[in-house]
């Protein structure tokens, strides 16, 4: 079968251009496909919310249709959670996870490379479902029985049920091969109790991605099964429970926040120490602060809920795990505080974004905490005061750690040097703006507007505020022009960019920028927690380079290969069959199959060309 | 130098008198407003928690702010001492935040069960029932039905029994009691009381399609005379048309053609007894009209009556009836204005 594959299409050795890009296995550049895929997608997203603001602006405002309305509330929150900020999490993952444990490669580099290429499918999905004037309308957690096709007949849902499904594929064979990494190919000397804190928490989430996707994956399932097969899982019509959806997607939505957050946590807790010249306080606490977090983050799904009317004694029981909730969230916020306290501090731009992310996020826990007051929550559920907390956890939270590592890794991964001034001006204008769009919602939700309304009445008092709130959203738009000027421009012709600028504390930065492909000359053998930052002060023997030729040469690098693009272009043909034909859906499933068929059987390396010219 | 000190001066008077300004709009859906038990006691526990954060918020920022001015890096910083953590404030720090969370929590949980436990006795018992997108409220031990505006009687405990006869809807009266979702399948219960007289603006808050926004009702809390003078009211009958527009405009409402019959009611008329839209008997009654999103008036009714998908977009009425989905029965100027004289009599 080997030589049957093989002589069908040649493998690609050492591809460049393009077709180097779609075959690539190298961690690093699916880790900047991912990059740069998400943030166009955090692009999109943003747009979205621009339009409501616009449409939000003033009262009775005529710019979009309720119907359009509520396609762009549904897609941006889809968007930004599934296409934005869960991506921008693996891109990190992906780049720097291999160079923080001191490996060459992530543990599965085709099937990681599948996973980008059917993110890709899903991402092409779901934004393709606006040329077709059928976008999903229901909200992004798609309460039952508006999913019905009887309230809600076309594709749209579909789109959004079968993008999300494969999504999951995409995440959940992501999450494998990152445990399965940060498990098994850590450098000789790299225990779990060295792993820096964003491997730490990269594996956590990647264990949070594992076992919530299933849950999500079985209730995605059942809605198509309702909608298109005539089962009755959700549909009240012939005495489906809605309830019941509402229980599924929550047991799988809230850890989905702490799978969103927890990266931001890694990356803050890299950062703060780099730029304070101490190492991050309370390391295990941290750490074991993560893991409570995560399990509890299992414990609380029906706060959603409040309001359902499941009954006081379920109500008493999730006000009480959620607040608890709130007892290791506090812990890391101390610890980072007192990483700071008696360092010596320099205020760069990611550390700009990282302690931004404390303030804000502080914000977002403390207005957490008090939705978890179900008693006083019945006035907040379902208002601005909950796009308030969400929107300091996510944009406060998620985004502003994501930013503060597009910066403090931008040396490493584009071996350039950002504009200081211009990230600065991005990070206050970001700052500003989006205390002036968010912080005024709490007010609006509890003057009594309700989420998801395309319109008000001048009658309501809503207005002033509405206007300000546009008014910062324009500030974030402005905020994140200057990132991208800065973005573009300084990796194009930006300064070159030491191995370490930052004098860092970790493996990646004991590496030239950007790292050659196989990242380390020699694997290093690991003797400190802050390994690169303790040989650089003598504090551990310096470990001598070895005869090694300085070019990587006789460093085996598994190949290039074609076929996880081969499966997922599969996935993606597939995925359009289960909406529109079941013959394309054949056709896709039998292309996926080959492609994982002919990979299966392709080796790690082809053996080098010979003399020769005989591979086999 | 003087000028430089009073500009924030000038800065705050501003924005105070801004924000009083803004504050002195009505405000019809404020949930620190309150006007009655369940709003109020859940408004408080809003304080207490809020207070709470606000301590929290500024000691964590304290130590932020602090931090980061005094421990700037200056030029000639040697490596700060590298401190690795400190088990007593770990300990202080999860202890601390622990038993603030209790203190907090006892007031919260109880709270929660005096909120969703009617106290006895209740006055009366209104099942609430949504729809896309309307409201209807029905008093059964009083015979009562009616849609997107409920009297109650002031001071007394009203027993909810809340359902929904497409997908999930919330009830929700700010000023008078926190949501309950309206589930299909599900009764939920609630109660509230209004302890001034006054109207009370109420919305969907669930999302719950394309005119969620447009789905509002009111609350008329009035005195326990005035409430039984509605109740009888609501309980007579439609009385036979005298004038002739009003009996032209009864005429189109009973046709075949038009059909409005079919969906809504209007007891003591031959045979309008629908079931799907709102009944209509004491529609003239009523201050607000489409699902309180607009005032009960001649020219916002004939709006309404030529076209609905414009006032309330995707709604079921402009969907399905054939003078709205079929241009060729469309109705006509001066069967709309007839129309709109006969809703407009039915007091």
């Amino acid at each position: 079968m080997t030589s049957l594959s093989a002589s069908m299409i040649k493998r690609p050795v050492h591809p460049v251009g393009v077709w180097g890009w779609m075959t690539t296995i190298d961690h690093k550049k699916i880790g900047i496909l991912y990059g740069i895929t998400a943030f166009i997608n955090f692009l999109i997203g943003g747009v979205e919310a621009i339009i409501m603001r616009a449409q939000l602006s003033g009262s009775n405002a005529d710019i979009v249709s309720p119907e359009v309305y509520n396609q762009l509330f549904t897609m941006h929150g889809t968007t930004m959670i599934f296409l934005a900020i869960m991506p921008l999490g693996a891109a990190f993952f992906n780049y720097l996870i291999p160079l923080q444990i001191g490996a060459r490669d992530v543990a599965f580099p085709r099937l990681n490379a599948f996973s980008y290429w059917v993110f890709l499918a899903g991402t092409l999905m779901l934004h393709l479902s606006w040329f077709l004037g059928e976008s999903p309308n229901a909200g992004w957690f798609a309460y039952a029985p508006l999913t019905s096709t009887a309230f809600n007949p076309g594709h749209g849902v579909d789109f959004w049920v079968v993008s999300l499904q494969v999504l999951g594929i995409a995440s959940l064979a992501a999450a494998f091969n990152f445990i399965v990494t940060i498990i098994n190919m850590r450098a000789p000397g790299m225990h779990m109790m060295r792993l820096p804190l964003f491997t730490w928490m990269t594996l956590i989430t990647a264990i949070l991605l594992v076992l919530a996707f299933p849950v999500i994956t079985v209730a995605l399932l059942e809605l198509l099964f309702d909608r298109n097969y005539g089962m009755n899982f959700f549909f009240t019509a012939a005495g489906g429970d809605p309830v019941l959806w509402q229980h599924l997607f929550w047991v799988f939505g809230h850890p989905e926040v702490y799978i969103l957050i927890l990266p931001a946590m890694g990356i803050v807790s890299e950062i703060l120490p780099t730029f304070s010249k101490k190492p991050l306080f309370g390391y295990s606490t941290v750490i074991l602060a993560g893991v409570i977090i995560a399990f509890m983050g299992w414990l609380v799904w029906s706060h959603h809920m409040f309001t359902v009317g499941l009954g006081p004694i379920p109500n008493t029981v999730f006000t009480i795990t959620t607040m608890a909730i709130a007892i290791p969230t506090g812990i890391k916020i101390f610890n980072w505080i007192f990483t700071i306290w008696k360092g010596s501090v320099e205020f760069r731009t990611p550390m700009l974004f990282a302690v931004g992310f404390i303030v804000t996020f502080t914000i977002g826990g403390i207005s957490g905490v008090m939705h978890a007051m179900s008693a006083s929550d019945a006035q907040q559920q379902d208002t601005y005061f909950v796009v308030a907390h969400f929107h300091y956890v996510l944009f406060g939270g998620a985004i502003m750690g994501i930013f503060g590592a597009l910066y403090y890794w931008f040396p490493k991964y584009s071996g350039k040097m950002y504009n200081e001034g211009q990230g600065k001006t991005h990070f206050w204008l970001m700052f500003i703006g989006q205390n002036l769009t968010f912080f005024p919602m709490h007010f609006l939700g509890m003057d009594g507007m309700p989420r998801r309304i395309y319109t008000y009445g001048a009658d309501m008092g809503w207005t002033e505020v509405n206007a300000l709130q546009t008014a910062g959203a324009i500030v974030i738009v402005l905020s994140v022009l200057v990132f991208m000027k800065n973005f573009i421009q300084s990796w194009r012709s930006g300064k070159q960019a030491p191995g370490d600028p930052w004098d860092a504390r970790t493996l990646e930065w004991s590496i030239s920028s950007p790292p050659p492909e196989y990242n380390f000359e020699e694997i290093p053998i690991v003797q400190d927690r802050d390994d690169w930052w303790a040989q650089k002060r003598g504090l551990v023997p310096r470990v001598a380079p070895s005869e090694g030729s300085g070019d990587g040469h006789g460093i085996h690098m598994p190949q290039a290969s074609f076929w996880p693009l081969v499966a997922a272009i599969g996935i993606f043909v597939g995925a359009w069959g289960v909406i529109y034909s079941v013959p394309v859906l054949i056709i896709g499933a039998g292309i996926m199959i080959f492609g994982v068929y002919a990979w299966s059987f392709e080796p790690v390396n082809d053996p080098e060309p010979t003399a020769s010219g005989d591979a086999n | 130098m003087s000028i430089f000190k009073r500009r924030p001066l000038v800065v705050i008077t501003g924005l105070v008198l801004a924000l009083a300004a803004a504050c002195s709009d009505p405000h019809p859906q404020s949930t620190f407003d309150t006007h009655g038990p369940v709003s109020a006691s859940q408004a408080n526990i809003f304080y207490i928690i809020m207070y709470a954060g606000l301590v929290v918020f500024i000691g964590v920022m304290a130590l932020i702010i602090y931090a980061a001015i005094r421990y700037r890096r200056r030029y000639d910083d040697k490596d700060p001492e590298q401190i690795h953590g400190n088990n007593t404030l770990e300990i202080a720090w999860t202890v601390a935040p622990a038993l603030l969370l209790v203190a907090v929590a006892v007031p919260s949980i109880q709270t929660l069960w005096n909120t969703t436990i009617t106290p006895e006795p209740a006055a009366m018992t209104v099942r609430a029932t949504g729809n896309q997108w309307w409201f209807e409220f029905e008093i059964e031990e009083l015979g009562v039905v009616t849609a997107n505006e409920l009297h109650i009687p002031v001071g007394e405990v009203i027993n909810f029994e809340l359902e929904s006869k497409d997908v999930i809807h919330s009830f929700w009266v700010p000023k008078l009691a926190g949501k309950v979702d309206m589930v299909p399948n599900n009764t939920n219960t609630t109660w509230l009381q209004a302890d001034d007289v006054g109207e009370y603006f109420g919305q969907c808050a669930e999302f719950c399609g394309e005119s969620h926004a447009n789905m509002r009702f009111k609350v008329v809390a009035e005195s326990r005379e005035d409430f039984d003078a509605w109740v009888e009211a609501q309980l007579a009958e439609s009385v036979a048309p005298a004038d002739p527009l009003v009996q032209q405009g009864h005429d189109i409402f009973m046709s075949i053609e038009a059909g409005c019959w079919a969906c809504h009611t209007i007891r003591g008329s031959a045979n309008a007894f629908g079931q799907v839209g709102p009944d209509l008997t004491h529609f003239a009654s009523r201050r607000h009209m489409a699902a309180g999103i607009m005032e009960n008036n001649h020219e916002n009714l004939v709006r309404w009556l030529t076209d609905p998908n414009d006032v309330k977009p995707g709604n079921v009425m402009s969907r399905d009836a054939a003078v709205y989905n079929d241009p060729d029965q469309a109705l006509s100027e001066p069967q709309v204005a007839a129309l709109a004289a006969y809703l407009r009599s039915l007091e």
